[in-house]
């Protein structure tokens, strides 16, 4: 079986300064990983350098998705492709109202592939099925991409466009940040309506709640710029109890 | 370098040109002597240059050289590709006033069933056969201004258009201005419009070229009047060749209660300045003027706006974008002056440049001249790239670099194009500036 996704011993820099000093981690189709860690520990630098966010400066190791290599392609190949990522941050895109966001995203990772273009009517029912499941209100659709959204609403529209692009990997980077409890359930339910065979997730989160939603098959631990212990959602307790004082000398 | 004779040179070759089409020129006795008054003016200063204050972004010596000499009337070769080009271009519902090459053209355009308290005229035959007061109008613009002093000495057509007193348009009025010839030459034309009182009109200016038309330089003006109570919305839309050149004049007054919303993008043009005086001359009337210019290669494009506030409790707003590319400049000098009476004047002026490339260049001059005590006037300016981390969110999603920044440049350049209130002006420019993002790849 071939990886999803496949980290080996990556070292990133970010002006001038490494963040991460080799890491691995290895995501098999169907799997949910979960990846925990002090604040600084490069959590947000590893999703970035999957997404292809430019100003990192990868000095070793590689990425492979389903065997390829990852780095020599663009952020929009990777889309298309099937990487996700939910960013811990969403910015906001005044004067590009999400629906038309959404729409042209779709459609040109639906180009990329080889795949027919969907009308307006096509999107749109699709887009209201999908927000609806997530209690995403229409007229949030409307607006400018992401602005004046609250943070939960913009965690709820990362999650919306998981749901619409149907992609292979998604990485989660902090989702129930600014969630309150209920919105955090139909969030993470949306999240495991995903959950299928040929689908991966990689969770990083600071909290354990969260995982009680999204259940691991298997939880790692980050500091300073490597995994320094995988466990399975066991460990996520343990970490919960803890701390993480203990892996501070191990990194 | 040697002003005086580089002065003299394109002073006399011009002479040269203009004494060569002194015939061709509409109008004797006192429009003939109008006419050599304004060219003395123009042949007194020459081309303005960067030393000038008013024209030291837009140095048209450098840029333009020479005036090129009056195009020929168009043949029928010309007539037949402006008329596909005019096809190419056509909007739906409009009145279609079509200009060849600085001709009226009336088989290109649209005479029949002109709606009641409609006239429309040649400024031909205004300046032939018309009556002296309108004939003087005509030459009313401030020669001091050495390129509309140009203009009038040499405007050879265009359209006088009246609209009577209670009458409101059903149907939007377009000048299409196009240029057809296969040589090198200027046109002339200048157009009026006079809009009575309690009345209301739509008004389109489009600038094309026909295939194949060569270098070419546009002179044109506009005199717009807006009678009391009433209300003009207008759209300029340059889409000339590349290799073009195109110096347009706007000089417009408003009555009282009156209402003036104009909207100008500029995407064609090698090199184009747009130069346009906005009074307000009754009280209670209210501005919007907005324009966005699209820009790369080697485009040079200027807006010099003049909102001269004369009179209390007027409002006006200007919102201008430019997008910048490759190596193009974009100007924007805006003047606002409050005289001391105009108490209560609300005037706002806003100006957002975006550079895509590091050699593209943007520059502002904003103006404010305030004399009067009791008013609210401001404005801003930014110059910047397009944010790296909302091209990077968007690319995360599937965008290519150039979708991703069609639809950045698409949002920025929208408040101006939201500020149209007629919806279908409003799809006009929707659709210009959707030509120019396609035409960019
Ligand atoms: N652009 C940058 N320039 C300089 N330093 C950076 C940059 N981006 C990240 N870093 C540094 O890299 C380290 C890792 O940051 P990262 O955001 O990956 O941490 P994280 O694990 O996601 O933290 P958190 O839990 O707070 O979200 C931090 O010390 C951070 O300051
Ligand atoms: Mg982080």
């Amino acid at each position: 079986m071939t990886a999803l996704l496949e980290v080996k011993d990556l070292k990133v820099r970010v002006e001038e300064r490494e963040i991460l000093h080799g890491l691995s981690l290895t995501v098999n189709p169907g799997e949910v990983h979960a990846i925990m860690g002090p604040n600084g520990s490069g959590k947000s630098t590893l999703s970035h350098v999957i997404a292809g966010k430019p100003g990192y400066e990868v000095t070793g190791g590689e990425i492979l998705f389903k065997g390829e290599d990852l780095l020599e392609m663009s952020p929009d190949e990777r889309a298309a492709k099937g990487v996700f990522l939910a960013f811990q941050y969403p910015v906001e895109i005044p004067g590009v109202a999400t629906m038309n966001f959404l729409h042209v995203a779709l459609n040109a990772q639906r180009k990329a592939r080889g795949e027919s273009q969907l009308t307006t009517p096509e999107f749109l029912k699709k887009a209201y099925a999908a927000a609806a499941s997530l209690n995403i209100p229409r007229d949030m659709l409307k607006r400018g991409v992401n602005v004046g959204f609250s943070g939960g609403e913009k965690k709820r529209n990362e999650i919306l466009q998981m749901a619409l692009f149907e992609p292979a990997v998604c990485i989660l980077d902090e989702m129930d940040s600014g969630l309150d409890i209920d919105a955090l359930r139909v969030a993470a339910d949306g999240v495991n309506a995903l959950r299928s065979q040929g689908r991966a997730m990689v969770v990083i989160t600071h909290y354990q709640r969260l995982l009680n939603y999204i259940v691991p098959d298997f939880v790692h631990v980050m500091s300073k710029g490597r995994v320094v212990k995988s466990g399975d959602k066991e460990l996520a307790l343990e970490l919960e109890a803890s701390g993480y004082a203990q892996f501070e000398d191990a990194a | 370098m040697n002003v005086a004779l580089v002065k003299n040179e394109t002073g006399s070759a011009l002479s040269d040109s203009f004494a060569i089409a002194r015939d061709r020129l509409p109008g004797t006795g006192k429009v003939a002597a109008a006419r050599e008054a304004a060219f003395a003016a123009y042949a007194q200063a020459g081309l303005p240059h960067r030393r000038i204050e008013d024209w030291k972004y837009t140095d048209l010596r450098a840029l333009m050289r020479e005036v090129l000499p009056l195009a020929p009337a168009p043949d029928a070769a010309e007539f037949s590709r402006a008329a596909s080009a005019a096809k190419l271009h056509a909007i739906e519902g409009v009145r279609r006033l079509v200009l060849v090459d600085g001709v009226f053209a009336p088989k290109l355009s649209e005479l029949g069933g002109i709606e009641k308290g409609l006239g429309i005229r040649t400024l031909r035959e205004t300046l032939e056969t018309g009556d002296a007061a309108l004939q003087a109008l005509l030459f009313t613009p401030d020669n001091a201004n050495p390129m509309v002093a140009l203009n009038s000495a040499m405007m050879t057509d265009g359209v006088v258009i009246d609209v009577a007193d209670g009458v409101v348009l059903s149907q939007p009025l377009q000048i299409v201005h196009i240029a057809s010839g296969t040589v090198p030459a200027a046109m002339f034309t200048r157009s009026l419009l006079r809009l009575g009182k309690d009345a209301g009109a739509t008004l389109v200016e489009s600038y094309i070229a026909a295939e194949g038309a060569k270098a070419y330089q546009v002179h044109d003006s506009l005199m717009i009047s807006i009678g009391n109570n009433s209300r003009l919305d207008h759209v300029r839309l340059n889409e000339d060749g590349r290799d073009a050149f195109n110096i347009s004049s706007g000089v417009v007054s408003l009555g009282a209660h009156a209402h003036f919303n104009t909207f100008g993008m500029m995407s064609g043009a090698g090199v184009s300045r747009y130069q346009a005086t906005i009074a307000f001359a009754g009280e209670g009337s209210r501005v919007e003027t907005n324009g966005v210019n699209l820009l790369n290669g080697k485009q040079h494009a200027d807006t010099t706006l003049f909102m001269d506030h004369a009179v209390p409790h007027c409002d006006s707003r200007e919102i201008f974008r430019a997008v910048v590319d490759d190596r193009a400049h974009s100007v924007f000098q805006g003047r606002i002056i409050v005289r001391p009476h105009a108490q209560k004047t609300d005037a706002k002026m806003m100006t957002r440049a975006l550079l895509l490339s590091d050699d593209a260049e943007a520059d502002n001059k904003p103006e404010l001249e305030i004399f009067a005590d009791d008013v609210t006037c401001g404005h801003g300016a930014t110059t910047g790239a397009l944010d790296e981390s909302l091209l990077f969110y968007l690319r995360a999603r599937g965008l290519s670099e150039k979708e991703a920044q069609a639809l950045l440049i698409q949002a920025f350049v929208g408040e101006a194009i939201e500020s149209i209130v007629n919806d279908g002006l409003r799809e006009l420019a929707i659709a210009a500036a959707q030509r120019w993002l396609e035409a960019r790849g």
